[in-house]
């Protein structure tokens, strides 16, 4: 079968090839709506990471307090959004939350996404920074309260510091699945590059063409997703520790 | 993504590559002679034309065409029997299936186009649809320009996300538009008050309105956005198949029983589509432009 690149060119409507590929005074091309498909992935993907890490933390670090009720807390929220499957709890988010908590329903669907994505990513993440957490010898916690640290000070300056090191690698992956996951946002009808594939390969023909170009979209866009962490990891990494060189 | 979902995918992966293999034009007839069996392609939500009432069991106008035109096909063949087969199929992989032979006869929502029909042939055309929009009874909403400023709802992947788009940039309205992933679910945003409009097939309104919890409280309103030819497809370059499908489809016009079929389903008949039955054509959609 020969290639059709030139399938991004054309007017979604004419189907005529625009001289640029991009359209302009009203006409719109597939690259346009590529391109609008992207920002879309992208925007929920960074919010919901954003929602997902600061949830998650917060729920990690209460998994690991001594009180047990802020354990009872911290395991109920982690299970519960672990064990529900992603596109069900896009689904209640979307339908069922705003029947019970009218005000909700007045939220865009954008948000809605975001807080569904972002809370199922934030119980994965709260699993690895508790992780983090117990992985750092007990006798670090216990010197940190001996020398009269309050818990919190404990928390800032002894504990997380370390472990928000050590769970940079499995971060760096939810922060990936987040991008790849963001796809569910087509179940409630943003326009995002899923969406844009079926819609596309409908209108033109050229399914093969479209799903590669949104495929080279996503991976583009965990590609530097991964790039970017692996360059914080080496900007905090401390010499000495978890196989940095002194 | 559903298994069925990828189940489909991998059809449509292995057609593909039967199509790629060089899979000759058949003759349908003497297929279904040799093996005693034909696979009939529907849909699982295509309103009053084709749907699934779960458990591999579809029900709908085209599919009650086909079993009707698949019994006079037995009756031509003098065959003892005839086993039926059912293959849901996704507008994405209804006419790479057909042309790989998976399926033989399909029978779910597709129009007759140009495009189309250099891969695949139709028979007559049963169905003619108009595009129009359902609204809630109580919203007052009787003409696409009255949504102006509001959200108008229509399904991925169909032609409607076309011709509403095409309203929008003839007429100078600005829609807010949203894209359900599948009918029911655009009909659900409709109904969640979400969207103030669901722009469709009239065959697809209806047949939501007809599921819906108070049908009453939904009309299908406005003025007609497109029109399209609806019709049975089969493979390319088979007469002798074209014209047992199309001669039982005309005997069921000319008597008049394919109107009870289709008011079966609770769909009155337009002007356009008597206008079709009167005179059976199989004329692609780009013929019923003005």
């Amino acid at each position: 079968m020969p290639w059709d690149w030139q399938v991004f060119c054309k007017d979604n409507l004419e189907q005529t090839v625009v001289a640029g590929c991009l359209g302009s005074g009203g006409a719109v091309t597939y690259l346009d709506m590529l391109l609008g498909a992207w920002k879309w992935t992208l925007a929920v993907s960074v919010a919901a990471l954003l929602v997902a890490l600061l949830v998650g933390t917060l729920i990690g670090i209460l998994r690991t307090l001594p009180g047990r009720s802020w354990r009872i807390v911290g395991e109920a929220w982690t299970e519960l959004f672990r064990n529900v499957p992603l596109l069900v709890q896009i689904f209640l988010w979307y339908f069922v939350v705003p029947v019970l908590v009218p005000p909700m329903a007045a939220l865009p669907p954008f948000w809605l996404v975001v807080m569904g994505l972002g809370f199922f990513t934030s119980a994965r993440v709260a699993e690895q920074v508790k992780a983090g957490i117990e992985s750092l010898p007990r006798g670090q916690r216990h010197a940190g309260l001996a020398l009269g640290l309050s818990l919190s000070q404990t928390y800032r300056h002894v504990l997380l510091p370390m472990a928000f090191r050590i769970v940079i690698p499995p971060l760096t992956s939810e922060s990936m699945n987040i991008v790849k996951n963001s796809s569910v946002a087509f179940a409630v009808s943003i326009s995002e590059l899923t969406q844009f594939a079926m819609q596309a390969q409908e209108e033109t023909s050229r399914g093969i063409e479209v799903y590669l170009a949104v495929t080279g979209a996503y991976f583009a866009s965990a590609f530097v997703v991964a790039r970017c962490a692996s360059l914080v990891e080496r900007w905090l990494r401390v010499p000495g520790a978890l196989g940095a060189k002194r | 993504m559903s298994s069925k979902n990828l189940m489909n995918k991998t059809l449509l992966a292995l057609s593909l590559l039967a199509v790629a293999a060089g899979a000759q034009a058949e003759d349908t007839l003497k297929k279904i002679k040799a093996s005693g069996a034909v696979t009939m392609g529907v849909r699982e939500s295509s309103g009053a034309l084709s749907i699934t009432t779960g458990d591999n069991k579809y029900e709908g106008f085209h599919v009650d065409l086909c079993r009707h035109v698949l019994a006079d096909i037995k009756k031509q063949l003098a065959l003892p029997k005839l086993d039926i087969s059912y293959q849901a199929v996704t507008s994405q992989n209804r006419v790479p299936l057909m042309q790989g032979g998976s399926i033989d006869i399909e029978c779910g929502s597709t129009t007759n186009n140009t495009q189309r029909a250099k891969d695949v042939a139709f028979a007559v055309t049963t169905y003619v649809t108009e595009v129009r929009m359902a609204v809630k009874a109580a919203s007052g909403i009787s003409s696409i320009a009255q949504l102006n400023g509001r959200s108008v709802v229509t399904t991925t992947g169909t032609t409607s996300v076309q011709t509403l788009r095409r309203q929008e940039r003839a007429s100078n309205l600005d829609f807010k538009e949203v894209v359900g992933k599948d009918h029911a679910d655009s009909f659900l945003l409709l109904e969640s008050g979400r969207a103030d409009a669901f722009v469709m097939d009239d065959y697809i309104l209806a047949g939501n309105i007809a599921r819906a919890k108070k049908p009453a409280d939904f009309r299908i309103v406005g003025e007609v956005l497109a029109v399209e030819p609806i019709a049975i497809m089969f493979r390319k370059d088979d007469p002798a198949f074209k014209k047992a499908v199309d001669d039982s489809l005309k005997a069921l016009m000319k008597s008049g029983e394919i109107e009870k079929m289709l008011s079966k389903y609770g769909v009155t008949p337009s002007a356009v589509t008597k206008a079709a039955w009167a005179a059976p054509n199989d004329n692609p959609a780009e013929s019923y432009k003005k």
